[in-house]
């Protein structure tokens, strides 16, 4: 085992552990951390693996193998971006409607109030 | 007897509101219109809140600044769970004079159009904007008669009465940013009738526009994005 593939696993471990603790700990829901342990298994299978590499490369017909981890986690990474600006869209659209329903019932409450002191 | 709600969103309006809240108060609109004021505070960071509690008016505190669409939008909410029969938006920063107010009603009473707008252009006489605002405008209505077919040629004018129908749509859905010249794609695809009024308008008395001259090709992007994701999403 060379060294590089020690330091790799090891710093693979340590995120897994990190997500697993975000997650016991509330800070990280369950399905946003899928998609980061995925991609640790793989990480951590590619480094066990080493030759995995190019033979996948050589599958996919990449003529360098650092080539295909490269595309592969960008296009990784866009799709990923991408599905987090639907989530922050979809919160955004959510406080709208609560800060809408809340001043609503603000001026309901404020009005029953006031009716009260009148009567 | 018609219930009329006029919508007033306000961020950091606390200098010209009082003038305009004066203005609405005094105002004689033809006997058969029972009027109530709602002023929207978008989360201000001035006294628009304290100012507005002065006058007898609905006070709409947001928590959250929404943006101009979320704060009207919020006004059509009201106004669609107290059962107005219309609404109309009247921008808290003195750019719309309300005695015009009484020409959209005329209107609307003879014709019964679902949403009337004030318009800067079919008259010569007022306010009169920049060489790249008027390009703007230009192009919005460009746009809009390629996607709805109606000739607006103010689409970006925020001085508008909506009827019944118009309200539960907007209380509903509304664009919310730059809602203006967005919002009119919807009603054409929900089949509402637009009509436009000439008006005179005048220079806002405080305050600054919110586009300006950065934001404007920001502006021109995303609304021309939102008009054609509107006019190409199912009215469902």
């Amino acid at each position: 085992m060379s060294r590089i593939q020690v330091i790799t696993i090891v710093i693979n471990f340590v995120l897994i552990a990190y997500i697993a603790r975000l997650i016991t700990k509330g800070k990280l829901r369950e399905e946003y951390a899928i998609v980061w342990c995925i991609c640790t298994f793989i990480l951590i299978l590619f480094s066990f693996w080493t030759k995995g590499l190019s033979l996948m490369s050589k599958i996919f017909g990449v003529f360098d193998p650092p080539n295909l981890v490269f595309t592969s986690f960008i296009f990784l990474i866009l799709i990923y971006l991408l599905h987090l600006s639907v989530v922050s869209s979809k919160s955004q659209h959510s406080i709208t409607r609560l800060t809408q329903e809340l001043a609503l019932l603000k001026d309901k409450m404020k009005k029953a109030e006031d009716k009260e002191k009148n009567d | 007897m018609a219930k009329i709600l006029i919508i007033i969103p306000c961020y950091n309006e606390g200098n010209s509101l009082p003038l305009i809240l004066e203005q609405l108060l005094n105002l004689k609109l033809p006997p058969h219109f029972q009027m109530e004021i709602a002023v929207v505070n978008d989360c201000s960071k001035d006294d628009t809140s304290w100012v507005a509690s002065i006058y007898p008016v609905i006070l709409l505190d947001l928590l959250v600044n929404l943006g101009i669409g979320g704060a009207v939008q919020t006004g059509f909410l009201y106004a669609r769970e107290n059962g107005f029969d219309l609404a109309c938006q009247i921008d808290g920063d003195g750019q719309h004079p309300p005695w015009e107010l009484i020409k959209l009603l005329d209107f609307y009473d003879q014709t019964k159009t679902n949403v009337v707008i004030g318009s800067r252009f079919l008259s010569e006489e007022g306010f009169k904007s920049s060489f790249a605002r008027r390009m703007g405008i230009r192009y919005f209505h460009w746009l809009n008669k390629l996607l709805t077919g109606q000739n607006i040629y103010d689409s970006t004018s925020g001085f508008r009465l909506f009827d019944k129908g118009a309200i539960a749509l907007a209380a509903d859905k509304y664009p919310d940013e730059f809602p203006e010249p967005a919002v009119l794609v919807l009603f054409a695809k929900f089949g509402l009738s637009v009509k436009e009024v000439p008006v005179v308008m005048s220079e806002r008395l405080a305050g600054q526009s919110s586009i300006r001259n950065f934001v404007s090709v920001y502006y021109c992007i995303k609304v021309t994005i939102s008009m054609l994701f509107i006019f190409i999403r199912k009215t469902s």
